[in-house]
């Protein structure tokens, strides 16, 4: 500090108050008081719950996006998957399938699919036997066909068996937060599939990919209906607090409120260690620059890797809170619009990086999602008014489902203004400088 | 014979019509990433936004195609083109220019295409309603049937009128494009410029030019795609996630930033999903006597069912990403 020539940014900023984040926050909390004063505490504290279940998803899009610099476009398949664990082990077991045979032969089909399994990846290796590479590869590849027909027909069988008989295989009667844990789990073991094959190539790829596998998780939710009943959806789903029915809506809610907010504690305060430690200065020197920390001996790959998993268990665990909250399972539910993009917006209006911000995104954003709604109908009606009384338009029917997309709209917009005017968010993460 | 014929039509003319779409879709993506390096994801939604604006111009002239002997979709389809080869360079002015000029990372750009994505979704869906529409408002799908002249085939090769002209206007695109790009100056400084972007400017190549000029090809292309997709089926404003993949699968496959590459991207692509989804029983069943007693054949022998047709496009974007990530026409950036 006493080199004349030091640069401002090289000098150790003074402790300062914190008056961004205190204006902000006390203009979030003014926002909350308002809703709660015109529409209810029941409604109001939904609204909190579900916006503290997007806060979860942020964090998880945050510290990808934030932290490491990797763009997951398909945080709904992520949201979905954690949805569908928390509903199949919370919800009660169904007798008219456990009580026949049908689970020994389900379980005999899977044990075909790990048969088949081994049986490819062994023929995979047979060139360590002294087969030639390319006859190996065309054994491999029929075999792989030939037991994929043999398997995918037994299960079509077996499936098929089952919505006749039994509708679908039901729940596992365990709590919730066991579901929530396993679908973190899930969700985590799907993002190493996927980050395994991209993080080595340009960060486009793991855009598209991700954005494919979303859309393959909701179609095969939406169509297994031996495993989630489809479209028919599941509900209700049981809570880990005591429900609506014992305790009133308002006090239920807060109590779910509670355990989320509980939930957001804990991986608040472990993502902030994460971050001031040696392990989150390296992934942010990787974002940074890739090719120099590369130089100091960092396996860049494999901290992608792991940071990438890392957010897809949270957005498992957020999607499994927001599941259960909603005590309905429903795979159609699951949109790009409401799961993705909207988590994108929390995130880059928030602060990506900074843990803080993006809490303060979840719930702004959330708020103004929800209170947009009753606006836009309004504003259409007034539109409608006018256009017939004044210039006598002739609107079609269904101006009510027309107005909802015009939130979508403003979503599309908000995300390319702030990318231009606001990269940074509006609370910036803050690089700490040691002069 | 006629299960063969069955096969024509389930999987050679599908493919070729799924195909020629996600062709034409592709090259647009593979020019965006070669010009500006980046994955333009507002691709499909141009697309739309295309044959809506052909929608929009059959409704208020529907009649205007009986002059031509013609449906008047058709006849409108070189104005969509136009309005939206506007719209995709009005679209680079006011959000991806601004952002380039900043020297964003590449991955930003693509986050700025996925907004134009949703506004673009939002508008179309403001104004035609979330519902599927025809295309054909005034004018009859013609179908073509023909039984071809052998011994007991009964079952005709069906065709139908907008299938034709998918195929005709296909045909038209890769060959002008193919021209444009070797032939005339714009297109061989074009090349120049996905090549290399400094050398190409040091050379006097006026980037700006080249860039607003990618833009127009690719918003007409956009528009080709999107409408002979909807003529073929109908449109609907929500396609456009389904369409993704597809294509940036195709792109991928085809090799990034390669024309050529991605018109066989398209078609592997295309075929793949046709292929997957037929369903191998009725190939096999007149050989059903010959097979031994052990191998009873389920009903049943598509690889996956049409409802999990988006699972075929990303089996082979993986693939493909784990064995040869250059695509197969070893394109220049990964």
């Amino acid at each position: 500090m006493n080199t004349p020539t030091a640069s401002p940014n090289e000098i150790a900023a003074p402790r300062r108050f914190p008056l961004r984040e205190v204006v902000l926050f006390a203009i979030l909390l003014v926002a909350v008081l308002g809703v709660y004063a015109l529409m209810g505490a029941a409604y109001s504290t939904r609204m909190l719950v579900e916006a503290a279940c997007y806060a979860i998803l942020a964090l998880g899009l945050t510290i990808q996006w934030g932290y490491a610099g990797q763009f997951n476009a398909g945080v709904m398949g992520f949201v979905a998957l954690g949805g569908f664990c928390a509903m199949f082990f919370s919800i009660p077991v169904n007798d008219a399938f456990w009580n026949t045979e049908l689970p020994g032969e389900l379980g005999r089909v899977l044990l075909y699919v790990v048969g088949a399994v081994l049986a490819v990846v062994g023929a995979s290796k047979l060139d360590r036997l002294g087969v030639p590479k390319k006859l190996r590869s065309v054994l491999t590849v029929i075999l792989a066909v030939v037991l994929y027909m043999v398997v995918i027909s037994a299960l079509r069988g077996v499936t098929g068996e089952i919505e006749s008989r039994a509708g679908f295989i039901g729940g596992l009667g365990l709590p919730a937060w066991v579901g929530w844990i396993v679908g973190g789990a899930l969700a985590g073991g799907v993002g190493y599939f996927i980050g395994h094959v991209c993080l080595g190539l340009r960060s486009d790829y793991l855009a598209i990919a991700t954005l494919g596998i979303a859309e393959i998780i909701k179609a095969f939710l939406k169509n297994s209906d031996w495993l989630t009943r489809g479209t028919a959806t599941v509900s209700p789903l049981p809570w880990p607090t005591p429900g609506p029915a014992e305790l009133g809506f308002t006090l239920s809610r807060a109590l779910y409120l509670s355990v989320t907010a509980l939930i957001i504690a804990v991986i608040f305060f472990l993502l902030h260690r994460a971050y001031h430690a040696p392990w989150g200065r390296m992934i942010r020197a990787i974002r940074d620059n890739e090719i120099s920390s590369a130089a100091m001996g960092k396996d860049i790959n494999r901290r992608r890797l792991e940071i990438f998993v890392l957010g897809c268990i949270l957005m498992g665990i957020g999607g499994g809170v927001m599941t259960t909250f909603n005590s309905l399972f429903d795979p159609q539910g699951y949109l790009p619009l409401n799961h993705t993009f909207l988590v994108l917006v929390m995130v880059i209006l928030g602060g990506p990086g900074n843990n803080l911000g993006t809490i303060f995104g979840a719930v702004a954003v959330y708020i103004i999602w929800i209170m947009s709604e009753p606006l836009a109908l309004f504003l259409m009606q007034l539109v409608v008014n006018l256009g017939e009384g004044v210039f006598g338009w002739d609107f079609p029917a269904n101006m009510e489902s027309r107005a909802l997309q015009a939130r979508v709209l403003v979503i599309g917009l908000l995300i390319t203004l702030v990318l231009r005017f606001a990269p940074k968010g509006l609370l910036p993460e803050k690089i700490k400088h040691h002069g | 014979m006629n299960e063969f014929m069955f096969f024509i039509n389930n999987v050679l003319v599908a493919g070729s019509v799924s195909g020629s779409i996600y062709a034409i879709g592709a090259v647009g993506v593979t020019l965006v990433f070669s010009i500006m390096r980046f994955a333009h994801f507002a691709h499909a939604d141009m697309m739309t936004f295309g044959a809506f604006m052909v929608l929009a111009l059959t409704t208020a002239f529907p009649a205007a195609g009986a002059g031509f002997g013609m449906p008047t979709a058709v006849v409108m389809l070189p104005v969509a083109m136009a309005l939206t080869a506007l719209l995709a360079v009005g679209i680079d002015k006011a959000f991806y220019k601004p952002l380039r000029a900043h020297g964003v990372k590449p991955i930003v750009l693509v986050i700025g295409s996925l907004g134009v994505t949703l506004m673009l979704q939002g508008v179309i869906r403001l104004f035609a309603g979330t519902g599927g529409q025809n295309l054909y408002v005034d004018d009859r799908k013609e179908i073509f049937r023909m039984v071809l002249p052998l011994e007991g085939v009964r079952v005709p090769v069906v065709i139908t009128e907008p299938q034709l002209y998918l195929f005709v206007l296909t045909l038209v695109s890769v060959v002008a494009l193919h021209l444009f790009l070797n032939r005339s100056r714009l297109g061989k400084a074009m090349r120049a410029m996905s090549d290399n972007p400094e050398l190409a400017q040091a050379s006097g190549i006026n980037t700006n030019t080249i860039v607003a000029v990618t833009w127009v090809i690719v918003g007409s292309l956009a528009a080709i795609a999107g409408t002979l997709l909807s003529l073929d089926v109908t449109f609907k404003p929500d396609l456009s996630f389904f369409l993704l993949l597809p294509i940036f699968a195709a792109a991928i496959v085809g090799g990034v930033g390669h024309p050529y590459g991605a018109i066989a991207g398209g078609f592997v692509v295309g075929f793949a999903e046709t292929l997957a989804v037929f369903n191998w029983n009725v190939l096999l069943r007149p050989y059903r006597d010959s097979f031994p007693d052990w191998l009873e054949l389920p009903s049943n022998l598509a690889f996956v069912g049409t409802e999990y047709k988006i699972v075929v496009p990303f089996f082979i974007l993986v693939a493909i990403l784990i064995w040869r990530p250059t695509g197969i026409f070893k394109g220049k950036v990964i």
